[in-house]
Protein backbone atom coordinates (compact mmCIF):
# COMPACT_ATOMS: atom_id res chain seq x y z
CA UNK A 1 0.00 0.00 0.00
CA UNK A 2 1.28 3.42 -0.96
CA UNK A 3 1.47 5.86 1.93
CA UNK A 4 2.37 9.46 1.31
CA UNK A 5 1.93 12.77 3.04
CA UNK A 6 1.46 14.65 -0.22
CA UNK A 7 -1.92 15.41 -1.66
CA UNK A 8 -1.23 14.30 -5.20
CA UNK A 9 0.85 11.60 -6.81
CA UNK A 10 2.50 12.85 -9.98
CA UNK A 11 1.42 10.92 -13.05
CA UNK A 12 -1.36 9.05 -11.29
CA UNK A 13 -5.07 9.79 -11.19
CA UNK A 14 -7.23 9.29 -8.13
CA UNK A 15 -10.20 7.14 -9.11
CA UNK A 16 -12.15 7.08 -5.91
CA UNK A 17 -12.07 8.78 -2.51
CA UNK A 18 -12.98 6.82 0.59
CA UNK A 19 -12.55 9.57 3.15
CA UNK A 20 -10.55 9.51 6.34
CA UNK A 21 -8.85 6.44 7.76
CA UNK A 22 -7.13 6.51 11.11
CA UNK A 23 -5.12 4.50 13.56
CA UNK A 24 -4.17 5.22 17.12
CA UNK A 25 -2.22 3.59 19.88
CA UNK A 26 -1.73 4.46 23.53
CA UNK A 27 1.32 3.07 25.27
CA UNK A 28 2.90 3.32 28.65
CA UNK A 29 6.52 2.58 29.29
CA UNK A 30 7.58 -0.13 31.70
CA UNK A 31 9.28 0.49 35.01
CA UNK A 32 12.82 -0.33 33.87
CA UNK A 33 12.69 2.28 31.17
CA UNK A 34 11.14 4.73 33.58
CA UNK A 35 14.04 4.42 36.00
CA UNK A 36 16.58 4.82 33.22
CA UNK A 37 14.70 7.86 31.98
CA UNK A 38 14.66 9.53 35.36
CA UNK A 39 18.41 9.00 35.56
CA UNK A 40 18.76 10.59 32.16
CA UNK A 41 16.71 13.49 33.42
CA UNK A 42 19.66 14.42 35.62
CA UNK A 43 22.33 14.18 32.93
CA UNK A 44 20.30 15.24 29.93
CA UNK A 45 20.53 13.72 26.48
CA UNK A 46 18.52 11.34 24.39
CA UNK A 47 16.06 9.02 26.11
CA UNK A 48 16.55 6.02 23.84
CA UNK A 49 13.93 3.94 25.64
CA UNK A 50 11.27 6.52 24.93
CA UNK A 51 12.36 7.00 21.34
CA UNK A 52 11.96 3.27 20.74
CA UNK A 53 8.68 3.14 22.60
CA UNK A 54 7.17 5.92 20.53
CA UNK A 55 8.49 4.39 17.33
CA UNK A 56 6.87 1.04 18.12
CA UNK A 57 3.70 2.81 19.03
CA UNK A 58 3.75 4.78 15.78
CA UNK A 59 4.32 1.62 13.74
CA UNK A 60 1.32 0.03 15.39
CA UNK A 61 -0.88 3.05 14.74
CA UNK A 62 0.17 3.06 11.08
CA UNK A 63 -0.53 -0.66 10.89
CA UNK A 64 -4.04 -0.12 12.15
CA UNK A 65 -4.61 2.67 9.67
CA UNK A 66 -3.42 0.42 6.84
CA UNK A 67 -5.70 -2.38 7.96
CA UNK A 68 -8.63 -0.03 7.94
CA UNK A 69 -7.78 1.23 4.47
CA UNK A 70 -7.33 -2.33 3.27
CA UNK A 71 -10.71 -3.34 4.65
CA UNK A 72 -12.54 -0.70 2.64
CA UNK A 73 -10.63 -1.58 -0.50
CA UNK A 74 -8.26 1.35 -0.92
CA UNK A 75 -4.82 0.93 -2.41
CA UNK A 76 -3.20 4.14 -1.21
CA UNK A 77 -3.36 6.59 1.69
CA UNK A 78 -2.57 10.20 0.90
CA UNK A 79 -2.04 13.30 2.99
CA UNK A 80 -1.00 11.38 6.10
CA UNK A 81 -0.58 13.37 9.33
CA UNK A 82 0.78 12.43 12.74
CA UNK A 83 -0.25 13.72 16.08
CA UNK A 84 1.03 12.96 19.58
CA UNK A 85 -0.55 13.76 22.90
CA UNK A 86 0.25 12.72 26.43
CA UNK A 87 -2.92 11.45 28.03
CA UNK A 88 -1.55 10.73 31.47
CA UNK A 89 1.88 10.90 32.99
CA UNK A 90 3.98 8.16 31.45
CA UNK A 91 1.57 7.32 28.67
CA UNK A 92 1.46 8.78 25.19
CA UNK A 93 -1.11 8.54 22.47
CA UNK A 94 -0.01 8.42 18.86
CA UNK A 95 -2.62 9.19 16.26
CA UNK A 96 -2.21 8.79 12.50
CA UNK A 97 -4.77 9.77 9.91
CA UNK A 98 -4.99 10.17 6.18
CA UNK A 99 -7.24 9.96 3.15
CA UNK A 100 -7.84 6.52 1.67
CA UNK A 101 -8.07 6.49 -2.13
CA UNK A 102 -7.91 4.18 -5.10
CA UNK A 103 -5.17 5.09 -7.55
CA UNK A 104 -5.34 3.81 -11.07
CA UNK B 1 22.07 19.44 55.11
CA UNK B 2 21.97 16.09 53.31
CA UNK B 3 19.33 17.41 50.95
CA UNK B 4 21.51 20.38 50.12
CA UNK B 5 24.47 18.12 49.38
CA UNK B 6 22.38 15.93 47.10
CA UNK B 7 21.12 19.03 45.33
CA UNK B 8 24.64 20.38 44.82
CA UNK B 9 25.94 17.02 43.60
CA UNK B 10 23.08 16.73 41.12
CA UNK B 11 23.70 20.30 39.95
CA UNK B 12 27.40 19.75 39.28
CA UNK B 13 26.82 16.34 37.70
CA UNK B 14 24.08 17.75 35.52
CA UNK B 15 26.21 20.71 34.52
CA UNK B 16 29.38 18.79 33.68
CA UNK B 17 27.84 15.76 31.99
CA UNK B 18 25.14 17.83 30.33
CA UNK B 19 27.62 20.28 28.81
CA UNK B 20 29.83 17.47 27.58
CA UNK B 21 26.90 15.54 26.08
CA UNK B 22 25.51 18.63 24.38
CA UNK B 23 28.87 19.54 22.83
CA UNK B 24 29.33 16.01 21.55
CA UNK B 25 25.82 15.91 20.18
CA UNK B 26 26.27 19.18 18.31
CA UNK B 27 29.53 17.93 16.83
CA UNK B 28 27.85 14.81 15.53
CA UNK B 29 24.87 16.81 14.23
CA UNK B 30 27.09 19.21 12.29
CA UNK B 31 29.16 16.38 10.86
CA UNK B 32 26.12 14.41 9.71
CA UNK B 33 24.44 17.53 8.34
CA UNK B 34 27.47 18.07 6.12
CA UNK B 35 27.42 14.46 4.97
CA UNK B 36 23.73 14.56 4.09
CA UNK B 37 23.66 18.05 2.60
CA UNK B 38 23.28 16.60 -0.92
CA UNK B 39 19.78 15.41 -0.13
CA UNK B 40 17.39 18.33 -0.41
CA UNK B 41 14.43 18.61 1.91
CA UNK B 42 11.57 20.77 0.70
CA UNK B 43 8.56 22.01 2.61
CA UNK B 44 6.51 22.39 -0.56
CA UNK B 45 3.36 20.32 -0.76
CA UNK B 46 3.63 19.66 -4.47
CA UNK B 47 6.22 17.43 -6.11
CA UNK B 48 8.22 18.67 -9.11
CA UNK B 49 6.01 18.37 -12.20
CA UNK B 50 6.79 16.15 -15.16
CA UNK B 51 8.91 13.38 -13.69
CA UNK B 52 7.42 10.21 -12.30
CA UNK B 53 9.08 9.41 -9.00
CA UNK B 54 8.59 6.42 -6.79
CA UNK B 55 7.74 7.57 -3.33
CA UNK B 56 7.70 6.48 0.24
CA UNK B 57 6.88 8.01 3.61
CA UNK B 58 9.97 8.56 5.77
CA UNK B 59 10.06 9.32 9.47
CA UNK B 60 12.63 10.38 12.03
CA UNK B 61 11.96 10.87 15.71
CA UNK B 62 13.91 11.56 18.88
CA UNK B 63 13.18 12.12 22.56
CA UNK B 64 15.65 14.42 24.30
CA UNK B 65 15.73 15.48 27.89
CA UNK B 66 17.26 18.55 29.51
CA UNK B 67 19.73 18.10 32.38
CA UNK B 68 19.22 18.95 36.04
CA UNK B 69 21.29 22.11 35.99
CA UNK B 70 19.54 23.59 32.99
CA UNK B 71 16.16 22.73 34.41
CA UNK B 72 17.03 24.66 37.55
CA UNK B 73 18.18 27.67 35.51
CA UNK B 74 14.97 27.55 33.52
CA UNK B 75 12.99 27.48 36.74
CA UNK B 76 14.78 30.64 37.88
CA UNK B 77 14.05 32.22 34.51
CA UNK B 78 10.40 31.56 35.11
CA UNK B 79 10.51 34.07 37.95
CA UNK B 80 12.03 36.90 35.95
CA UNK B 81 10.83 36.10 32.45
CA UNK B 82 12.88 36.34 29.28
CA UNK B 83 14.60 33.97 26.95
CA UNK B 84 15.16 30.45 28.23
CA UNK B 85 18.27 29.54 26.26
CA UNK B 86 18.56 26.09 27.80
CA UNK B 87 15.24 25.01 26.34
CA UNK B 88 16.01 26.69 23.04
CA UNK B 89 19.10 24.51 22.74
CA UNK B 90 17.08 21.43 23.68
CA UNK B 91 14.48 22.01 20.98
CA UNK B 92 17.11 22.94 18.41
CA UNK B 93 18.95 19.69 19.07
CA UNK B 94 15.79 17.63 18.92
CA UNK B 95 14.59 19.21 15.65
CA UNK B 96 17.92 18.84 13.89
CA UNK B 97 18.41 15.28 15.12
CA UNK B 98 14.97 14.15 13.99
CA UNK B 99 15.42 15.75 10.57
CA UNK B 100 18.78 14.00 10.24
CA UNK B 101 17.26 10.63 11.13
CA UNK B 102 14.59 11.15 8.51
CA UNK B 103 17.23 12.09 5.94
CA UNK B 104 19.31 9.03 6.83
CA UNK B 105 16.32 6.81 6.21
CA UNK B 106 15.63 8.56 2.90
CA UNK B 107 19.28 8.35 1.83
CA UNK B 108 19.27 4.60 2.52
CA UNK B 109 16.43 4.22 0.05
CA UNK B 110 18.27 6.25 -2.56
CA UNK B 111 15.99 9.27 -2.47
CA UNK B 112 16.58 12.40 -4.51
CA UNK B 113 14.38 14.77 -2.55
CA UNK B 114 12.21 14.72 0.53
CA UNK B 115 9.03 16.70 -0.06
CA UNK B 116 6.39 18.08 2.27
CA UNK B 117 8.51 17.89 5.41
CA UNK B 118 6.53 18.48 8.58
CA UNK B 119 7.52 18.65 12.23
CA UNK B 120 5.46 17.51 15.16
CA UNK B 121 6.49 18.30 18.72
CA UNK B 122 5.13 16.84 21.92
CA UNK B 123 6.21 17.14 25.53
CA UNK B 124 6.14 13.77 27.21
CA UNK B 125 6.77 14.23 30.90
CA UNK B 126 3.74 16.41 31.37
CA UNK B 127 2.25 16.79 34.80
CA UNK B 128 5.48 17.10 36.72
CA UNK B 129 5.59 20.69 38.01
CA UNK B 130 4.62 22.05 34.60
CA UNK B 131 8.15 21.72 33.26
CA UNK B 132 9.00 20.68 29.74
CA UNK B 133 11.71 18.30 30.87
CA UNK B 134 11.80 16.03 27.86
CA UNK B 135 10.49 16.67 24.42
CA UNK B 136 9.71 14.44 21.46
CA UNK B 137 10.14 15.71 17.92
CA UNK B 138 8.99 13.79 14.89
CA UNK B 139 9.95 14.85 11.38
CA UNK B 140 8.21 13.27 8.43
CA UNK B 141 8.03 13.72 4.71
CA UNK B 142 7.67 11.97 1.39
CA UNK B 143 10.91 10.69 -0.13
CA UNK B 144 11.04 10.83 -3.92
CA UNK B 145 13.30 8.23 -5.49
CA UNK B 146 15.23 8.85 -8.68
CA UNK B 147 13.12 7.93 -11.72
CA UNK B 148 14.18 4.49 -12.91
CA UNK B 149 14.29 5.26 -16.63
CA UNK B 150 16.74 8.08 -15.99
CA UNK B 151 19.30 6.05 -14.08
Amino acid sequence: MLISNMEIIPGKQIQKHFGLVQGSSVRAKHVGRDIMASLKNIFGGELKGYTELLQESRDEAMDRMQQQAHAIGANAILNVRFSTSSVAQGAAEIYVYGTAVILE
Amino acid sequence: MIELTIFLVLMTLGYLVGQYAEKKHYQSIIEREKRLSGLTTVASRFPPPGKQHDQCLVLGSVVISVDYFKRFIAMLRNLFGGRITSYEALLDRARRESLLRMKEQAAKMGAEYVFNVKYETASISKGRQNTIGSVEVLAYGTALMRPRDEA
